[in-house]
This record gives structure tokens, sequence and C-alpha cells, in this order.
């Protein structure tokens, strides 16, 4: 029983692996600078933001949640943060994004509260508070932008910066996502947000502090959206009030396309961090082989559906495949 | 999640008026007020009769949204629908395809976008509405940029255009075309046992089921009647704004089920009636009217729609919760330690 869900797990991830070796290839025949290093390390900077979210959105979507209002928290965090500096110059970059993350925080400790305590649905608070965000980035800016000229080099250098010509955003990510696999598959409080998501019920009888823990997926969700929207501001080097807009899908379609599932309790983050790096190729690289951009969002429609689609159909597969096994 | 057994208890005075409803009157007219100390022409007859005109293309949604949110379920995907039925009866109509017929074609694409919705959320019952109106939302909203890229498609004919602006009388069209679907949505829902098996699969869909009810029958005719109200939505808004691209209708989805919310409406399923969204029609639609006359901007609207749908859900939370510990049989007091219990020997 156990090899067979193990191996129907792996599964996934063998699959997103070889579908995005095809789809590098097919690439690389459409457009010969497709693999070179410094495409590779353009995208990688432009899917980190992505990734980051995902993170949040995954620990969001394991508790049969989902967070709608995370692009209006990068475009909210972004946009204060970017006025912050443009009035304090001198402001530290570090200070920046704690106070982009503080922003975030503040947001989802809001929206997890609704959740959490009020049993308001996920959809339907994140809907509202998507609104109520973006309509608070329209007021703080009103309607105006922050542009280049207005941001510090520090505060730009977030996103530009590199370590050793590895870009600031990829390490971030990475270092997120390190500390992610740490804490979901090896601290308590990761694997109660397991537990909760596959069973609420059980959970509550377990003892596990089922709301506390659902909480908390919405204040990190928040926090992360925080990040994101600085780097996000600090890498166009604009704030807009429409920043972000719909990003939110792409977040939830590349963790969905990772294998987290939609009712909650399963996902790797092995699976996410391919999911995420697949979307990313979709996203980046389309332009590259002159696909039209309009194209895009039918694209990404159509992943998405199919990976939540082909995930059904998996684990109905083997579902049956354990029953024939238990089968005399 | 426990339900309580609502028991009909016949007519009273105190149940009548204590209903949702009439908080919503309340907040109607206050909004009514609150307008017309802000403009001393606010209150003719031509505001009520005008006004409507340039918020109720989105009421079309709102009452099969209503049958949607009852099943338990999620529609997010009504906004992107409308676009791409706009966009397909624009671009057709260019092409040569005479306007009557385009209509069709709008309703018909429409229809068919709600069909494709209700049939995987049966066929796929793993999968909750959200993630599957989610993932079409993006497809049609997707293909509509495909088809039109970022271009406006108008020069509809001139009877076209009444549609949105003309009136019989001083009744604008689009009023008597709300009436008329209003009447019939709510003779669906509370007259018809196709109403009723709304409500009994958006109390438990499991149970409904097992009592008979073609449960998968009744969800993809929801989300038809979903998706053929979208291409009305689709029709009104094209007309009246004379126009159309694919970004068209972007956010109707929030506005619309924050008023179903706002109505009284239980986003836990089964629970609701027309009346109430109905009402937030009309609370919302002259809400941001007034908000029009004191010159804020619309992005404060978004705020203010975002605020409603929280505040409405909690209070609905609230108040339902309260109603479910009503009705639980009061525990048994705890013996009286003082009392000698009684020793079996």
């Amino acid at each position: 029983m156990k090899r067979a869900v193990s191996l129907s797990e792996s599964f996934r991830e063998i699959g997103l692996l070889a579908f995005i070796v095809i789809l590098c290839a097919i690439f690389q025949l459409r457009n010969h600078n497709f693999l070179t290093l410094s495409n590779i390390r353009d995208l990688l900077t432009n899917t980190a933001i992505l990734s980051i979210l995902s993170v949040g959105m995954m620990m969001v979507i394991l508790t049969r949640g989902i967070d709608l209002s995370v692009a209006a928290t990068i475009a909210l965090a972004g946009m204060v943060s970017a006025l912050t500096v443009n009035s304090f110059r001198a402001i530290s970059p570090v200070l920046s994004i704690l106070e982009g993350m503080a922003i975030g925080t503040v947001a989802g400790a809001l929206i997890g509260l609704l959740i959490a305590r009020f049993n308001v649905l996920p959809i339907i608070a994140t809907l509202g508070f998507m609104n109520i965000i973006r309509g608070l980035t329209y007021v703080v800016s009103k309607g105006a932008w922050v542009s280049a000229y207005q941001m510090s080099d520090g505060f730009k250098a977030i996103a530009t910066g590199n370590v050793l010509g590895v870009s600031n955003p990829i390490i971030i990510a990475v270092a997120i996502n390190l500390a992610f696999f740490y804490f979901i598959n090896h601290m308590k409080t990761g694997r109660q947000i397991y537990a909760v998501g596959s069973n609420p019920e059980a959970a509550d009888i377990s003892g596990i502090p089922r709301r506390r823990i659902i909480f908390l997926v919405y204040v990190v969700q928040g926090a992360l959206a925080g990040l994101g929207g600085v780097i996000w501001v600090a890498k166009f080097a604009s704030a807009q009030s429409d920043t972000a807009m719909g990003f939110e899908l792409s977040v939830i379609a590349a963790t969905v396309l990772g294998g987290v599932s939609i009712a909650g309790g399963s996902g790797k983050v092995s699976g996410l961090i391919l999911g995420t790096i697949l979307f990313g190729i979709l996203n980046n690289a389309l332009p590259l082989i002159n696909v039209s951009p309009f194209w895009q969002q039918a694209i990404q429609g159509l992943v998405i559906l199919a990976a939540v689609l082909t995930n059904v159909l998996v684990k109905r597969n083997s579902q049956r495949f354990a029953l024939r096994r238990r089968a005399i | 999640m426990e339900r309580a057994i609502r028991v009909d208890k016949g007519w009273s005075w105190r149940t009548f008026f204590l209903q949702w409803e009439w908080l919503l009157v309340l907040i109607f007219i206050a909004v009514n007020v609150v307008n017309s100390t802000l403009s001393p022409y606010y209150l003719t007859l031509d505001t009520f009769l005008s006004t409507p005109q340039t918020f109720l293309d989105m009421a079309f949604l709102v009452m099969p949204m209503t049958m949607v949110i009852i099943l338990g379920m999620i529609d997010i995907s009504v906004a992107s629908t409308a676009a791409l039925a706009a966009v397909i009866m624009a671009v057709c109509f260019h092409a040569g395809l005479p306007m009557p017929l385009a209509v069709v074609l709008n309703l018909a694409v429409a229809t068919a976008c709600g069909l494709v919705n209700g049939i995987l959320i049966t066929r796929f019952k793993e999968l909750s509405s959200v993630i599957v109106t989610l993932a079409t939302m993006i497809i049609y909203r997707g293909i509509a940029y495909v088809i039109l890229t970022d271009q406006a498609s108008g020069d509809f004919p001139k009877w076209y255009s009444s549609l949105g602006w003309g009136s019989v009388g001083k009744v604008p069209i689009i009023l008597i075309a709300f009436a008329i679907c209003a009447v019939v949505f709510g003779v669906l829902l509370h007259k018809t046992s196709f109403g009723r098996r709304i409500y009994a699969i958006g109390n438990n869909l499991t149970a409904a089921r097992y009592s008979g009810v073609k449960t998968d029958a009744i969800i993809v005719t929801v989300f038809v009647l979903t998706g053929l109200m979208a291409g009305f939505t689709s029709l009104f808004l094209t007309s009246r704004m004379g126009s159309t691209r694919p970004n068209v209708a972007q956010g109707y989805e929030l506005s619309v089920i924050a008023m179903v919310v706002l109505g009284g409406v239980s986003t836990s399923g089964g629970k609701g009636r027309i009346g109430g969204p109905l009402l937030a029609i009309f609370i919302i639609g002259f809400l941001n009217y007034g908000l029009g006359l004191v010159n804020i901007q619309a992005q404060s609207l978004l705020i203010i729609v975002g605020l409603l749908l929280i505040l409405s859900v909690l209070v609905l939370n609230l108040r339902f919760r309260g109603r479910a510990q009503r009705s639980v049989p009061s525990a048994p007091k705890p013996v009286d330690s003082s009392e000698p219990t009684k020793r079996i020997p």
C-alpha cells in the first residue's frame, strides 16, 4: 500500500521534470538563445517572486484554503515601501523589506482572523480583502506612480544586486524554499499544517490547535507577499496602483501545477519547486519563441486545468490500483 | 458542522420583521436619504428610472449566482464568460454576421461556457467549484485576448444601443428585462421543485442524491443558467458601452458575489432567498451613484464593496451560529453535589 502511494506521488515529480526537459528542448530548438547562462539567470530571477509566494500559497492550500489577496498585498506593500523610500532616501534596504513584510503580516493577520476565528470561507475573505487592499493602494498612492528616479540605489539593489553572480531574488527564494522544506517536513507545526488540511475533525480531536494553525498560515502568506512586493517594486523600479494585477492566479496555478491538492493535506515541496519552474518557463519563454503575449493567459489557464484534472485522474487510478492489490 | 432543521412556525409579526431583507430595506433607505442630502435634484422619479441603467447589467448575474451559492458552490468565471461572449459577438458581427444572429451567438457562447463549467464540476467531483471556475475564468478571458488582442470593437447598429439606453415610455428597457428575469428566477427558486432541489443539494449533497435528486443534472442546469445570464450581462454591458474589449467586466465576479452575500445568502449553502440579493443590487448601485455625487474616486468603491462583503458574511455567520446554538437542546443541569445521591446496592 505504502509503496503504491509513494510511487504515484513521485510519478508526478518525474512527470513534471520530464515535461520541463521536453519544453526546454522544444524552446532550444526554436530559439538557440534559450539555454544560455544569462537567459536561465533571467528566467530564474523572474520566477523568484512567484516561488516565494507559492511557498505561502502551498501552506494555505494545504489547509484547504485559498488566498486571492496576495497580488493586492504585493501592490500595497510595494507601494508603501516605495513611497517611504521616496520620502526618506537614506532608509536602509533591510528596513524597507521589514516594512513591506510588516504590512503584509498585518493584512494576513486580518484575513487569518476572519477565516480562523469567524469561520468566513477563505475565498470570500480573501476576495473581500483583495479589493480592500487594492483600494487602499489607490488611496495611499492617490493613483500616482513611484518611478525609478524616486527610488534610492540601495532600494533597487534589493532586486538587482547579486552575490557571486547569483541575483538577490534567487538567493532569497532559495533560502525561503530551503527553510520551508525543513519547516513543513521536520517541524511539529509544519506537520500539523498537513494534519489540519487532510482531516480537520481528526486534527481537532488529536488536540492540534487547528484555528491557530490556519491563522498562522495566512500570516506567513501575508508576510511573504509583503516581501515579494518589495522585491517586485525594486525589480521593476516602479510602483503602481495596479502592480501585479492578476498575479494571484499565477501563484495559485504554479502551486496547483506543483501537485498541491486543492482538497488540502497533500503536496510536496519538490513538486512545488518543479511546478513553479515549469510555470516560470511558460511565463517567460513564450515570447522567446514568438508566441504572442496574448496567448499567455489562455495557455496558463489550460495548464492549470490540465494540472488539476491530471491530479484527479492519477489519484483515481492509484486508488483503483490500491483496491485491486487488496483483492484476493 | 451541525445544521438546525427549521420548522415552519407559521407567520408572526416578529419573525416577519426580523428578516434580513428588512435590514437591507433600511440600508437602502439610508443610502437614499444620504444621497438626497448630497444633491437637491436627487429625489425625482427620473433618478430612480435612469440610474439603474448604469448598474443593472450586473444584476443579471446576481440571480443565477444566488442559485450557485445556495448550491454551496461558487462561480468566479462569470465576468470572463461575459467578456468572451461579447468579444465573439463583436468579431462575428464585423465578419459579416447580421446583428440579431450575433446576439444569439453571444447567448450561445455564454451558455456553452456555463455548460463546460457544469460538466467539469460534476465529472470531477473531487475538485471544488472554486478551482474549476478559477481555471475557466483564466481560459475564457485568455481566449478573449487571443481573439481580439488589446483592440476594442464597436460600431454596432443603432437599434442595439437602445438595449442599454432605450426605454419604453419612461421605463428603461433594461429595467423591464431585469424585472422579468427577477420574477422568473424568483419563481424558479421558490415555487418549483427545481428550486427546492437546489436548497436540498446546498444543505446536503449526499443526502439529496440518496433521496433521488438528480444532483448532477441540477448542478449542470444551474451553471448553464449562469452562463446564459452572463450572456445577457454582456449584451447589455456592450450595448451601454458601445464597444467591447477583452478586459471588459473585469472584477464583476466580486461585486456579484458581494451582492449575493450581502443579500443574506449563506456561503455554506442551502440558505437565503432571492429577494435579499435583488435589494443588494440597488443598495450597491445607488451607493456607487452617491459616491459619484461627492466625487469620491471609483477605487474607493473597491474598499466599500470589500468591506460590505466581509461585514455581511461576519454578521450572517454570527447570526446563524446564534440560531444553531439556540436550537441545540439545553444540556441537563449538573447534579447538585449537596444533594445526597442514591446508591444502588
